[in-house]
């Protein structure tokens, strides 16, 4: 039963690129200044996402979810991910 | 000529660029459902400006998929007239027909309040009732137009005269003072290569009737009903 497709469950981590001003992190690190925990330097956020999913092999769960994170979860244009499974 | 307005579930400026043009510029326009897949004989398609798909994952993410997209693609590369205001500039942008992506506001706020924009490409559909650097008044409300784009896109678009309108004073200076949401060089609305599809975050469609507060937003209206009719004469 070499065919039969196993249940694969991805991380995927979406951050802004570099460069990329993230006036959230920026708003957060002062506000944290404001606390009083001055010695942080730099504060970038992000989001994660979770998926669950059927494929045939690792290889190919792999591909689908560089492809969906590519065409929606991230936009290439001002945003960076990373999968794992 | 025929405008197309696009509902999208969360669109809601739909109603009132379909209430200025009927009612101010007095033509012919009706509503594309987002799941049509037909854009009904259009001259120029309106993304209205809202809150498409709750803004969920990035604004215009998710609209950027609804099947009438398919057909504003074809619209556009055909050479139609797309216009995207607000939600409908970001959702030109995830969709690729624009470049550049939006970012959260420097402010991190919903900014609602009157702005100037100087003209600064009067050779488009969109401006051609416009003379060079003239500024209009037009009001933005949006949480996400903090416009960017890479350095390396920010150089063509300026050679390529594809930036056409830029946040100003009353008085048509350009400075940082008068960017209401941090966007890259006071960026508030683009054109694509071919200039028939553009994309600006202030709403010409508020600012139809001096009652309101302004009626600059007509020059833009007019542009298309002029670019149009001359097209089909």
């Amino acid at each position: 039963m070499s065919k039969e497709k196993k249940s694969y469950q991805a991380t995927v981590y979406v951050r802004l690129k570099e460069g990329v001003l993230d006036p959230q992190g920026t708003t957060i690190k002062r506000a944290l200044g404001d606390m009083g925990y001055n010695g942080v330097e730099e504060i970038r956020s992000g989001k994660f996402f979770e998926v669950s999913f059927l494929s045939a092999n690792r290889k190919e769960a792999l591909k689908l979810v560089n492809q969906i994170s590519d065409k929606l979860l991230a936009n290439p244009v001002i945003e960076d991910f990373k999968v794992e499974i | 000529m025929k405008f197309g307005v696009v509902i999208f579930p969360g669109s809601n400026c739909d109603y009132d660029a379909y209430q200025i043009i009927k009612t101010i510029m007095k033509e012919e326009v009706g509503f594309l459902w987002h799941q049509d897949k037909d854009l009904n004989g259009c001259d120029c398609v309106i993304l209205p400006g809202g809150f498409s798909y709750g803004d969920y994952l990035r604004t215009g993410a998710i609209a950027r998929f609804a099947p009438i997209m398919q057909e504003i693609f074809n619209f556009a590369e055909k050479g139609g007239l797309v216009i995207g205001i607000c939600n409908g500039f970001q959702i030109l942008l995830e969709a690729g027909l624009l470049p550049g992506a939006m970012l959260r506001n420097s402010s991190l706020r919903f900014v609602c309040k009157w702005v100037h924009i100087k003209v600064e490409q009067e050779k488009t559909p969109f401006t051609n009732n416009c003379q060079r650097s003239q500024v209009l008044k037009i009001p933005v409300a949006h949480t996400d137009g903090n416009y960017f784009i890479s350095e390396e896109g920010l150089k063509k678009l300026k050679e390529n005269n594809q930036i056409v309108f830029h946040y100003c004073s009353p008085q048509g200076e350009i400075d940082p003072v008068y960017n209401p949401n941090g966007a890259l060089e006071n960026i508030a609305g683009i054109c694509n290569l071919k200039r028939n599809v553009l994309g600006m975050m202030p709403h010409p469609e508020r600012a139809g009737e001096k009652i309101l507060g302004s009626e600059d937003g007509r020059y833009v209206f007019n542009s298309i009903i002029t670019f149009v009719k001359r097209k089909a004469n």
